[in-house]
């Protein structure tokens, strides 16, 4: 048997930049590829930035895979990107809730489209340079996930919906590695992205602008609606639910003599629901569309910890079955800002127990 | 990751010949001369630029002042339509091509649409060739340029160029042809074939890349593409590329020396190529007219798998191929050309393009048959497509 094969998903960043170096010091036969996942540039793009081809990304990482003698490719991505990033993250606003469109790329592009077309062509593994650590439990039989080395760098919340499958075909060679570790690395080996910034934004809206990205893609002009109270009062005018997410206090551009926040989306009415400070915080959760790791399914109350947004902290709470893909989440203490359309993700001490979508806060009004 | 490398994407670029570099070395140090300059160094340069002239003239079978060197093959073709177009806009603004060409005269064709010229892209036959016919019918009052590609970059389909060159001189319409694929792998002559302008690229032909040519028939009006200097009789500024051009014409003489050779060989292996694969593989369709085509080119599209995984295993078995026209990031999107002799988007997304040169062999063909039909096999095993297929629909 020759070396295992893996292909690594190369961003251009430091981190996936250390993760296929280190790979190559653990004896694989490293691929490096990157993800050509942005839609075409507009005709205006084109006239300052060049047009395709130019995307920085790729020439970094393509200058890592030489640094480093492995073979580089940019793979086609556009396609499935567009159906089951884009159109998600436009479709859920829409639809007034809050998308974590990260998750869903790493679950239907990354770790399904990229995963199997590596194994299509015979190589072993897919590897990214994600803050996670994936290992095998002899106990359980089975594949966990858990947080990195570096709690502050941890990026288990958006790898929550990794089948076992997967998992066992997936490395990520820097999950115990702190940033600080991973930058000294790339500097000792002399990388040119040693001190690149880290992405913050989401990567295809320009300008983080994206309930502009939102109107322009979708082509429709987002219409003005109400913003009521919790009783279902009219208090003022909305510029379209996109704009708004829960918890928001700043920018709703109405003054009622108080602080008043987003409490809550209701699409089908096209209203935006105001609250007092107080409602914005709420015991309950349901989440559907779940997703297990260290159990196969629920099948009574656990004690977990769970997170209900990449910046939340966890907390304590129990999570019960209900039927039908559906969990009620109850928290000890209540939490700030559950918000429609992102995740929560449930843990055991470091171990990922699953996730799933936040469905619907306990206290909408009825409108 | 192999030991074993066989090239087969000569349509992308070729090697330089060794006599083509042997030729080319002294005017890099030696004889660097200006060609422009009147002492003995520069006299020197002159004198090879126009030798490389004569040589371009002799394999066209045109004169020698009607070949301008260019910087590539892309330059001749936005030179040939930009400079058309503006140079007789007086006359008409209307344009003929083709929806197969190359992107250098598509999209130089859709820069001048973007400035109120009009383009027709004629529509193409299921094996890629154009129509006389709907060329004659497309001609307007207004007008003034056709270009048609002479071969296709990607299915190799060769067009009736000569049937065309007859009905644009008949109406006086300029005529240009994109020969970027076509000169130095077939017999062309420019003049016999009524053509007013054509393109050709020098890397294609086994000489260096960065330098091309356009043939501009006598009487023919067009603008400078390049404002400067008097190079090129003041028509393409800029001080020319002695050794690039040097070696462009001992390339082009040596390509049209041996082309009957040169296309019997490249014939035999493209035919069995395509008899084995044919044979060999289910579910693969042949891109491209079976005999109109270029004497090195095979298109394949094969059910069920992309291109891209294809291309990429090849890739690790040491096998150079491409997928038709990629762009420079690497990432392939579905050809237009495919999309235009009616495949649908699945399956032009699974097309392989091999192309056929100087130092293949029959032995590469047997390795490219021991290797492809186990590539596509494995790529359809993870296809469920496929398997659906498999199991009677």
């Amino acid at each position: 048997m020759g070396k295992k094969k893996v292909l690594i998903g190369m961003s251009g960043g430091v981190d996936s930049s250390v993760a296929a170096a280190v790979l190559l010091e653990q004896g694989y036969e490293v691929i490096g590829a990157t993800m050509q996942i942005w839609p075409d540039m507009s005709e205006e793009d084109k006239l300052t930035e060049g047009g395709c081809c130019s995307l920085s990304a790729v020439d970094d990482a393509r200058k890592i895979a030489n640094m480093l003698g492995i073979p580089y490719y940019v793979l086609n991505f556009k396609d499935v990107f567009e159906k089951k990033v884009i159109c998600y993250f436009k479709d859920e606003y829409l639809k007034g809730k809050t998308p974590n469109p990260c998750i869903a790329c790493n679950r239907y592009v990354k770790f399904e489209t990229m995963l199997n077309k590596a194994l299509s062509m015979g190589i072993d593994y897919v590897a990214t340079g994600h803050y996670a650590i994936i290992t095998y439990d002899e106990d359980r039989g089975r594949y966990l996930l858990k947080k990195s080395a570096t709690q502050k760098k941890d990026q288990t919340y958006v790898l929550y919906n990794l089948t076992q499958n997967q998992l066992s075909r997936i490395l990520m060679p820097i999950g115990e590695f702190t940033k600080e570790q991973v930058r000294e690395k790339a500097k000792e080996m002399g990388m040119h992205v040693a001190s690149k910034s880290d992405s913050q934004e989401i990567c295809f809206v320009p300008d983080n602008d994206y309930s502009k990205f939102i109107e322009e893609y979708s082509g429709k002009k987002i219409s003005t609606g109400n913003f009521i109270d919790t009783k279902g009062n009219i208090l003022g005018k909305h510029r379209g639910i996109i704009h708004y997410t829960v918890g928001q206090r700043k920018g709703l551009g109405i003054a009622l003599g108080k602080p008043m926040y987003v409490v809550g989306i209701d699409a089908k009415n096209n209203n935006v629901i105001l609250g007092e400070e107080k409602d914005v915080f709420s015991n309950t959760l349901f989440a559907h569309d779940l997703n297990f790791i260290s159990i196969d399914k629920l099948e009574q109350p656990m004690r977990v910890k769970a997170k209900i947004r990449y910046s939340a902290k966890e907390a304590d709470a129990t999570i019960y079955p209900l039927e039908d893909d559906l969990v009620k989440v109850e928290f000890d203490e209540p939490q700030r800002a559950i918000t429609p359309g992102q995740a929560v993700v449930f843990y055991d001490g470091d171990i990922v127990v699953g996730g799933g979508t936040i469905k619907e806060k306990s206290n909408i009004p009825e409108t | 990751m192999n030991d074993r490398h066989i090239y087969l994407d000569h349509a992308a670029t070729t090697p330089v010949k060794p006599q083509v570099l042997e030729a080319m070395l002294p005017y890099f140090s030696d004889k660097f001369g200006n060609a422009s300059t009147i002492y003995s160094v520069g006299r020197e340069s002159k004198k090879a630029l126009e030798e490389a002239r004569e040589k371009v003239a002799t394999a066209l079978g045109v004169m020698p002042r009607e070949i301008f060197f260019t910087g590539s093959g892309t330059e001749a073709d936005n030179w040939a339509i930009k400079g058309t177009a503006y140079a007789n806009k007086d006359k008409g603004r209307h344009i003929i091509t083709t929806s197969i060409e190359h992107h250098a005269v598509l999209h130089a064709c859709q820069y001048l649409e973007s400035d109120g010229f009009k383009v027709t892209y004629l529509p193409v036959d299921e094996n890629g060739l154009v129509s006389p016919q709907q060329v004659l019918d497309a001609i307007t009052p207004e007008t003034i340029l056709i270009s048609i590609m002479f071969a296709n970059n990607e299915i190799g389909t060769i067009q009736p160029i000569g049937e065309i060159g007859k009905i644009a001189r008949e109406k006086g319409i300029i005529f240009h042809t994109d020969a970027v694929q076509a000169v130095g792998n077939i017999p062309i002559n420019a003049n016999d074939l009524n053509v007013d302008l054509l393109s050709l690229s020098g890397h294609k032909f086994y000489g260096p890349k960065g330098v091309g040519a356009l043939y501009i028939r006598k009487g023919v009006k067009i603008a400078s593409f390049l404002h400067g200097g008097a190079q090129e009789k003041g028509r393409r500024a800029s001080t020319e590329n002695v050794p690039a051009i040097v070696g462009l014409g001992k390339a082009i003489e040596l390509a049209t020396q041996n082309i009957d050779e040169y296309n019997k060989k490249l014939i035999e292996l493209r035919d069995r190529t395509i008899n084995e694969v044919m044979e060999k593989i289910p579910f693969v369709r042949l891109n491209g007219d079976r005999y109109k085509r270029l004497p090195g080119n095979v298109n394949f599209s094969f059910e069920f798998i992309e291109g891209e995984s294809l291309l990429l295993m090849l890739d690790m078995k040491g096998i150079a191929a491409s997928s038709g026209s990629a762009c420079t990031s690497g990432s392939l999107d579905p050809s237009h050309v495919l999309l235009a002799i009616g495949l649908p988007h699945e399956i032009a997304h699974g097309s392989l393009r091999i192309t056929f040169g100087e130092e293949n062999t029959h032995e590469d063909v047997d390795y490219l048959m021991e290797v492809l039909p186990m590539i596509v096999n494995r790529l359809r095993e993870m296809s469920p497509l496929y398997e659906k297929v498999k199991r009677g629909n």
